[in-house]
C-alpha cells in the first residue's frame, strides 16, 4: 500500500499527561510523527493538536481510531478540507547580499522579525510543501540557523 | 461530607457494591490501609506479592463480570503490579488499581519508592490517572469504575499521593455519569445489521468466529440461540471457550494455532466469516494472506479500533454483541434459511470424523490429556477451570468440557505464566459455591507459588493441579519441531521442589499421583479437603499438543501428527 501524509486535528482535554498518552501511542504502535503543535483551544477546557502524519491506509485509519480510543480525545478531525500553515524563522548574517530577498519574501508572507548588529531574522510563514521549496531557495543567503514550527491546521 | 483521600477510596467502593479487594501494603499507601482497617463493608485479601493481588482480582472479574480491585503501594509495590495489569488489559477485564506514590512535594525528585507509575502503566491500562487534589477523587473513581466496566472492559488505574490520601475535601459521589469525550457505541447501525442478514442469506458456507467479547458483551445465550435458528456452525477462540457449549452440535471446536482439525477447516473454506468479538490475533489467523482467502468478512465489535486492524472488513458493525444479535435475530428469522447450510454442515461433520481431536492414551503412563477429561468427567459444571501459561493451558481449552461462558479463566493474549493460582483464588471469592481448580504445569506454578501462604490463611481452597512432565513443555515442543531437539534452558526435570511436603509447609494438602487410580482418589480427597492443595500429576514427559499451525502458517496446513 501506498504511504500518504495526512494532517489531523485532535480536539483533547486539556489536562495532565494528554500529551504522553498522544505520543506514547504513536512510539507505542511504531507511528510516524511528521510534526506536531499544541495550544489550547481559546475559552473551553480542550487542547488542539495538530499532527501531521504519515503512513498506508490501513495505518492511518488506526491512527486515527487509536486516537479516538484515548479517553481525554474528544474528536479526531482527519478528512475535509485544511488550510495549512507552518512557520520557519531563518537568520542571516548582514554581510549577505540581500539581492532578490525583498521578492521572496512578499511571496511567501514573510517579513523581517528581528535584527542585530550582523544578522537579520526572517519570519515566512506558508504550507509546508512551500516552506519546504523556501528553505531550499534562502540557501544562497548562507543562514546561520533555521528553526521551523509544526503545522497548525484548520478545517474549512 | 468532608472526608480524607483514604476515607473517600472506601466510601467510593462501597457505593460502588465492592465485596473483596486484594492488595499489599505499604508506605505510599499506608493511610488507606489504616482506613481498610477501620470499615467493613468489604473484605481485604493480603496476597503474599503484588503481582498475585492484580491476578486476584482479575479472575474475580472474569469470573462474575463484575468490577475487580487491589491495593499497591508505590516503588516496588507498583513495578510488580504491572504484569497483572497488562494482562487483563489484553484481555479486556475490568478492574481498578489503585497505588500509593509519594508525597506530591516528593514527585520528581527520585524519592525513596518514587517511580513514574502513570508513565509506566499508560500502555498497559485502558485509562489512568495521577490525583494531584482529593477534591478530584470522588470524580476520578467513579470515572474509573465507569471505564473500566463500559465500552470494551479494561483495567483502569489510579495513582494517589501519600498527602492527598490524607488531604480533607469535600466528598460528593456523582451518581451518575457522562463523560464529554467517552462514549462506547452500543447500537449497532441498523442499515448495516440488515445488510449483514443479506450477506448471511446470500452465502452458503457462513462461519460463525466467537471471541472473548461475546463473554464480555454476557451475549451467549444470543449467540447459541442465533447458531440454533440459523444453523450456522461456529468456532471459538481460547477465549470464547464455553460460549456456545461443549455438547453443541454447532460447535466446531477451538479455532487457531491448536485449534482443532474441522474448527481451521471452517475458517478457511467459508465464503462468510462472521466474527463476533472477535479480534483476529495471529494465534488465530496464522498467515493473514491465506486468511479467510474466500471470506467475505463480517466483524462486530464494540471497538471501533479493532475492526480493521488486522484484515480487510467487508461489514463493519460497531456496538454490543448482545444488542446487535438481537436487532439482527427478527430479520434473521425471516430471511435466513437454516437448509441451507446442510452440506456445508455435513462436510464440516466429516471433517470432525476424518480427524478428531485426540490422543493415544497409555497403559504405563498418564497422558496429560487424561487427566483433564477426567476432572472434566467428575466435575464437569461444578468446577471453574483456571489454568496457567503451556502445553496444559492448550490441552485444558481442547479437552474440557466447558458448558458456560466464565467456566474457563486463562491469560490469553498475555499468556501470562504463574496467572493461574492467583487467578483461581479471586474465582473462588467470587463463586464461593464451585470448585476452583487451577490446572498448571511444573514450570508456571512456582511463578507465584508464594500464594499458597494467602490460600491457607484466607481459607480459599483452591485446587491446583500440576500436569508435571519435568518441562517448560510448550517451548521444549517447539524446540523438539523447530529447533532439532536442542533443550535450551527447558529441563526442569534435574531440579523440583517436593510439592507435596511444600504445599503441607505452608498449612495445605498436597498429593502426588504416579496411576490414574491415584488421581481419582487424591481429586476426591482435595475436593473434601476443603484447604488449599497441590496435586503433583507425572505425565508423559514428551507429550506434544496438536494440531499445530507453526507460527506464520496457513490453518488449513495444520500438523496433525508428530513423527520422529
Ligand atoms: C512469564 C512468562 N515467561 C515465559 C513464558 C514463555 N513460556 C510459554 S509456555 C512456557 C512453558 C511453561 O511450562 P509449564 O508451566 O511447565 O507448562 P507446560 O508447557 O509444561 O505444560 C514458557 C516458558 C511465558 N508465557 N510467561
Ligand atoms: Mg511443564
Amino acid at each position: 500500500m501506498k504511504e500518504i501524509r495526512r494532517v489531523l486535528s485532535v480536539i483533547v482535554t486539556n489536562e495532565d499527561g494528554v500529551l504522553s498518552r498522544i505520543s506514547g501511542l504513536f512510539a507505542g504502535r511504531g507511528y510516524n510523527i511528521d510534526s506536531l503543535t499544541v495550544a489550547p483551544v481559546p475559552e473551553t477546557n480542550l487542547s488542539r493538536l495538530t499532527i501531521v502524519t504519515c503512513g498506508n491506509e490501513r495505518v492511518l485509519e488506526q491512527i486515527v481510531k487509536q486516537l479516538h480510543k484515548l479517553i481525554p480525545t474528544y474528536k479526531v478531525i482527519e478528512s475535509g478540507e485544511f488550510v495549512e500553515k507552518e512557520m520557519a524563522l531563518v537568520k542571516i548574517p548582514l554581510n549577505e547580499d540581500f539581492n532578490g530577498l525583498d521578492a521572496m519574501l512578499k511571496a511567501y508572507n514573510g517579513t523581517i522579525a528581528n535584527s542585530g548588529e550582523n544578522f537579520i531574522v526572517i519570519m515566512v510563514a506558508d504550507n509546508a510543501k512551500r516552506i519546504d521549496n523556501f528553505l531550499k531557495t534562502v540557501k544562497r543567503y548562507n543562514p546561520i540557523q533555521i528553526v521551523r514550527s509544526g503545522s497548525v491546521a484548520m478545517d474549512i | 461530607m468532608d472526608l480524607n483521600g483514604s476515607q473517600m477510596v472506601i466510601e467510593a467502593l462501597r457505593r460502588e457494591n465492592v465485596s473483596v479487594v486484594f492488595g499489599y501494603p505499604g508506605g505510599a499507601i499506608m493511610n488507606v490501609y489504616d482506613e481498610i482497617y477501620k470499615q467493613n463493608y468489604f473484605e481485604h485479601i493480603l496476597t503474599r506479592h503484588e503481582q498475585a493481588a492484580i491476578h486476584a482480582a482479575d479472575g474475580y472479574a472474569r469470573a462474575s463480570g463484575k468490577v475487580g480491585v487491589a491495593f499497591v503501594t508505590s516503588g516496588p509495590g507498583f513495578t510488580n503490579a504491572v504484569t497483572g495489569l497488562a494482562t487483563a488489559y489484553i484481555d479486556s477485564v475490568p478492574m481498578v488499581v489503585i497505588s500509593g506514590q509519594v508525597p506530591i512535594s516528593m514527585i520528581g525528585t527520585d524519592a525513596f519508592q518514587e517511580i513514574d507509575a502513570v508513565g509506566i502503566s499508560r500502555p498497559c491500562v485502558k485509562h489512568n490517572y495521577l490525583v494531584k487534589d482529593a477534591k478530584d477523587l470522588p470524580r476520578v473513581l467513579k470515572e474509573a469504575f465507569y471505564i473500566a466496566s463500559s465500552g470494551r472492559p479494561g483495567p483502569v488505574h489510579i495513582d494517589i499521593p501519600k498527602d492527598v490520601t490524607a488531604q480533607i475535601a469535600k466528598f460528593d459521589y456523582p451518581q451518575k455519569i457522562t463523560m464529554q469525550t467517552y462514549k462506547p457505541t452500543y447500537k449497532g447501525n441498523s442499515r448495516q445489521i440488515k445488510k449483514v442478514v443479506d450477506a448471511i442469506a446470500n452465502s452458503s458456507r457462513p462461519i460463525l468466529y466467537i471471541g472473548g467479547g461475546a463473554v464480555n458483551s454476557g451475549a451467549s445465550e444470543l449467540v447459541r440461540e442465533f447458531a440454533k435458528f440459523t444453523g450456522i456452525p461456529a468456532v471459538e477462540t481460547l477465549m470464547a471457550r464455553g460460549v456456545m457449549g461443549d455438547s453443541n452440535p454447532l460447535l466446531m471446536g477451538m479455532v487457531g494455532m491448536h485449534g482443532c482439525y474441522s474448527a481451521n477447516m471452517a475458517m478457511s473454506e467459508a465464503d462468510l466469516m462472521i466474527a463476533l468479538g472477535s479480534r483476529f490475533d495471529d494465534r488465530v489467523t496464522g498467515k493473514l494472506s491465506e486468511f479467510a482467502k474466500h471470506a467475505k468478512v463480517v466483524h462486530v465489535d464494540i471497538d471501533p479500533s479493532s475492526i480493521g486492524k488486522i484484515v480487510d472488513i467487508d461489514y463493519p458493525i460497531v456496538g454490543d454483541l448482545k444488542n446487535v444479535l438481537s436487532d439482527m435475530m427478527p430479520i434473521a428469522r425471516e430471511k435466513v434459511k437454516r437448509a441451507k447450510y446442510q452440506s456445508w454442515r455435513d462436510l464440516l461433520k466429516r471433517y470432525d470424523e476424518i480427524h478428531p481431536l485426540g490422543y493415544s492414551d497409555n497403559k504405563n503412563n498418564i497422558k496429560p490429556q487424561w487427566v483433564i477429561q477426567r476432572v472434566g468427567e467428575t466435575l464437569g459444571d461444578k468446577a471453574i477451570i483456571s489454568t496457567d501459561v503451556g502445553q496444559h493451558q492448550m490441552w485444558t481449552a481442547q479437552f474440557y468440557p466447558f458448558s458456560r461462558p466464565r467456566q474457563f479463566i486463562t491469560s490469553g493474549g498475555l499468556g501470562t505464566m504463574g496467572f493461574g493460582f492467583p487467578a483461581a483464588m479471586g474465582v473462588k471469592k467470587a463463586i464461593p459455591e464451585k470448585i476452583s481448580i487451577n490446572i498448571s504445569g511444573d514450570g508456571s506454578i512456582l511463578m507465584n507459588i508464594q500464594e499458597l501462604m494467602t490460600a491457607y490463611e484466607s481459607n480459599i481452597p483452591v485446587i491446583n493441579i500440576i500436569l508435571n512432565n519435568g518441562f517448560l513443555g510448550m517451548v521444549r515442543q517447539w524446540q523438539t519441531f523447530f529447533y532439532d531437539k536442542r533443550y535450551a534452558s527447558t529441563d526442569l526435570s534435574r531440579a523440583q521442589p517436593d510439592f507435596v511436603k511444600l504445599a503441607e509447609s505452608f498449612g495445605g494438602r498436597g498429593f502426588r499421583v504416579e496411576t490414574k487410580k491415584e488421581f481419582d482418589e487424591a481429586l476426591k480427597e482435595a475436593i473434601k479437603s476443603n484447604v488449599v492443595c497441590m496435586i503433583d500429576v507425572n505425565v508423559d514427559r514428551l507429550e506434544n499438543v496438536l494440531p499445530m499451525v507453526p507460527a506464520g502458517g496457513t490453518l488449513y496446513n495444520m500438523m496433525l501428527e508428530y513423527k520422529e
